[in-house]
């Protein structure tokens, strides 16, 4: 702050243009603050909007919406296969990413020794966290989808998906045990625990509900992937509903990208229908993973995930 | 830890003492495995990709050379991929030039800087400098949904709205004269504005452009530079400020001449950060800046993105052995390794940040 207490010998010292600096100053920085924010509004009214507009002008039915695989007739296209692709690809993402991060995050906390490897482990994930996401999509392609002769199936999209939120429940695993005072297992090992019943049966459920939230912000991350579903080859169209992992599918953003492209404007709304309801998925998943955060938080437990 | 020398719950006698000795041993081996993984992941990029650029420029992967015999047919030399002009390797007339998708990449980058760096700097510095902590609190968590929004509504929002309404609206007011646009402008700066605006004369402003994703992609990455530059000025020891106030400096003062040196390396990691998001980023920018493959510094023209060469050549199955496919991993290739380069120098970046002030 500027001072108002100016003495005698600084009289001849103008401030005035630097009290004006600061104002400038302060107004550029709340203008620029704004920008992020008028553009999240400007794109949520955007689509919410168009959302609106197609359901007014087209007439269309929630229920079929929901429910029906997409057609080449936008009246009787619908979402629903997209969205069972969707739950596929996350269940079998969280199951193929999960047990190996948080296996990972518990070897780097609690055994890894100071070493070299050690070093090369924790490097190499600040950099797989910044491999961009459709990286992961060319590296199934080859090595699963045609190497491997699995298909562009959900399973392939999912190795994919697995690969790319990794690192980040890792990320979020580690905090989440280190987090776990040392206290607790100096107590464990006291009543003659051994290290790995101290890790499964102390740390482990005191950590776990920072791990889950983690692992719910990184399929939220996942969910709305585009590019390494492209790259792996699914079809964008979603035609019929997927029976199983090893079926041909379209998720519910390559569907959106490909309703986007449409030329009939019936498609181009229910795009924005499309993205409304992934958005609803987002905004589920993320109140999800703050319900878990509150809840242990006020649960008085010892950790806190700072 | 030494401390498993007593029996645990549900041990008895030394046997199963032992045997839960060799579980933790093999406990130890699985996350150990675990851990690995994600290292076996970065070594199958590099070598996955690699091997098939190879057949991208010597028409057979380095694995079927070694292990099928397969012959060395020279197909894209260096000296084209690296220098050509032209990029169509689907064309009936293929060229192989990878340099229009590098500076479609590096244009959608750069730009895409200009508005998250000077933004997001200017929003971490509100939010660190001048935001009471309800302000901060409140603001911090919703810029960040920015960067949670799925790419392809970012997309979605270019070709309903910014495209349309916003680079359309810049454009009309730029080209139409009546409208005292070029005119005015154009005695300020007549050598940058005028071939800019004899270009769009013809051409109005079509499905895609530059401009488009500029936006769009300097708008997703403005979280990142305002969450990890307001982290590294948080970190600045609140004595330098209470210092400089104490000689009568003002807040811009104490903002510009202390809060930004001392968090300048944490603040240019999360510009590299964001370029190196910006470099990587597919949905948005493909949807944006459209499918052309030019050489243009026009923000009006379609553009083709390294990654949106990509996503236009994806094929699943159905193209292996073509030349379609191999490029895509060449262009992969390339892409992994500038973010790589990106991502080491974030990394020293940091490191030094977390010296200065641990």
């Amino acid at each position: 702050m500027s001072t108002k207490r100016e003495t005698d010998f600084l009289e001849d010292v103008d401030r005035s243009r630097e009290k004006l600096l600061n104002r400038v100053f302060y107004g550029t920085l709340v203008v620029a603050s704004l920008f992020g924010l008028v553009m999240l509004i400007l794109l949520i009214a955007d689509v919410v909007w168009e959302a609106y507009q197609a359901f007014v002008t087209f007439d269309i039915d929630l229920g079929n919406f929901l429910t029906a695989t997409s057609s080449s007739r936008a009246e009787r296209a619908g979402f629903g296969a997209s969205i069972l692709a969707s739950l596929w690809l996350m269940a079998l993402t969280a199951v193929l990413a999960f047990f190996i991060a948080v296996g990972c995050a518990i070897y780097l906390v609690e055994y890894a020794p100071e070493n070299r490897v050690t070093r090369l482990i924790e490097a190499n994930l600040a950099n797989l966290a910044g491999v961009p996401s459709i990286v992961y999509g060319l590296l199934v392609l080859a090595l699963i989808v045609n190497d491997a002769g699995l298909g562009s199936v959900i399973l392939a999209g999912a190795i994919a998906l697995a690969l790319l939120i990794v690192p980040i429940i890792i990320v979020a695993s580690i905090e989440s045990i280190r987090a776990v005072p040392s206290s607790v297992r100096d107590g464990s090992y006291a009543m003659g625990a051994t290290k790995w019943q101290t890790i499964r049966q102390v740390v482990l459920p005191q950590a776990m509900p920072g791990i889950l939230t983690g692992t719910i912000l990184a399929l939220a991350r996942a969910i709305g992937e585009t590019a390494p579903l492209i790259m792996v080859g699914t079809m964008l169209h979603a035609t019929r509903y997927p029976s199983g992992p090893l079926s041909s599918f379209s998720a519910m953003p390559t569907q959106i990208y490909n309703w986007t492209y449409q030329a009939d404007r019936m498609f181009n709304g229910l795009a924005a229908l499309g993205i409304v309801a992934l958005l609803v998925f987002l905004v589920g998943m993320y109140a999800l993973a703050g319900y878990l955060r509150k809840r242990y938080e006020t649960d008085g437990g010892s950790i806190s995930n700072v | 830890m030494s401390t498993e020398t007593q029996s645990g719950s549900g041990i008895s006698g030394d046997d199963s003492l032992e045997a839960a000795h060799e579980k933790n041993r093999r406990v130890r081996r699985v996350l150990f495995g675990c851990a690995a993984v994600t290292v076996v992941t970065t070594a199958a990029i590099f070598l996955v990709l690699f091997d098939n650029a190879a057949s991208y420029f010597f028409g057979a992967r380095i694995s079927e050379v070694l292990f099928g015999g397969d012959s060395i047919v020279r197909t894209v030399t260096f000296t084209e991929f690296g220098t050509g002009t032209r990029w169509a390797p689907d064309h009936a007339t293929p060229a192989h030039g990878v340099l229009p998708i590098v500076w479609g990449t590096l244009a959608i980058t750069i730009g895409a800087g200009l508005v998250s760096i000077p933004i997001g700097t200017a929003t971490a510095l509100y939010l660190s400098e001048y935001a009471s902590s309800g302000t901060r609190n409140r603001l911090k968590p919703i810029l960040e949904i920015l960067a949670g929004i799925p790419t392809i509504v970012y997309g979605y929002f270019a070709v309903s709205f910014l495209t349309p309404v916003l680079v359309d609206g810049i454009a009309t007011f730029l080209v139409n004269p009546a409208g005292r646009g070029l005119d005015s402008v154009s005695h300020i700066a007549p050598g940058l504005l005028e071939p800019l605006a004899s270009g769009m004369m013809d051409a109005s402003v079509g499905r895609y452009s530059m401009l488009a994703g500029i936006l769009v992609v300097g708008t997703m990455t403005i979280p990142m530079v305002s969450s990890i530059s307001e982290d590294a000025m948080q970190a600045v020891p609140d004595d330098l400020r209470n210092g400089a106030y104490a000689l009568g400096a003002t807040k811009y003062q104490v903002s510009t001449r202390i809060v930004l040196p001392a968090a300048v390396s944490g603040i240019f990691a999360s510009y590299i950060l964001a370029l190196s998001r910006a470099i990587g980023e597919t949905m948005a920018v493909t949807m944006a800046a459209g499918f052309n493959a030019n050489l243009t510094a026009n923000p009006f023209d379609e553009i083709m993105t390294m990654t949106a060469y990509l996503v236009s050549m994806a094929r699943g199955t159905s193209a292996v052995g073509t030349v379609e496919y191999q490029s895509l991993f060449a262009v992969g290739l390339l892409l992994f390794l500038m973010t790589l380069s990106m991502n080491l120098l974030n990394d020293r970046l940091k490191r030094r940040f977390q010296e200065e002030y641990r």
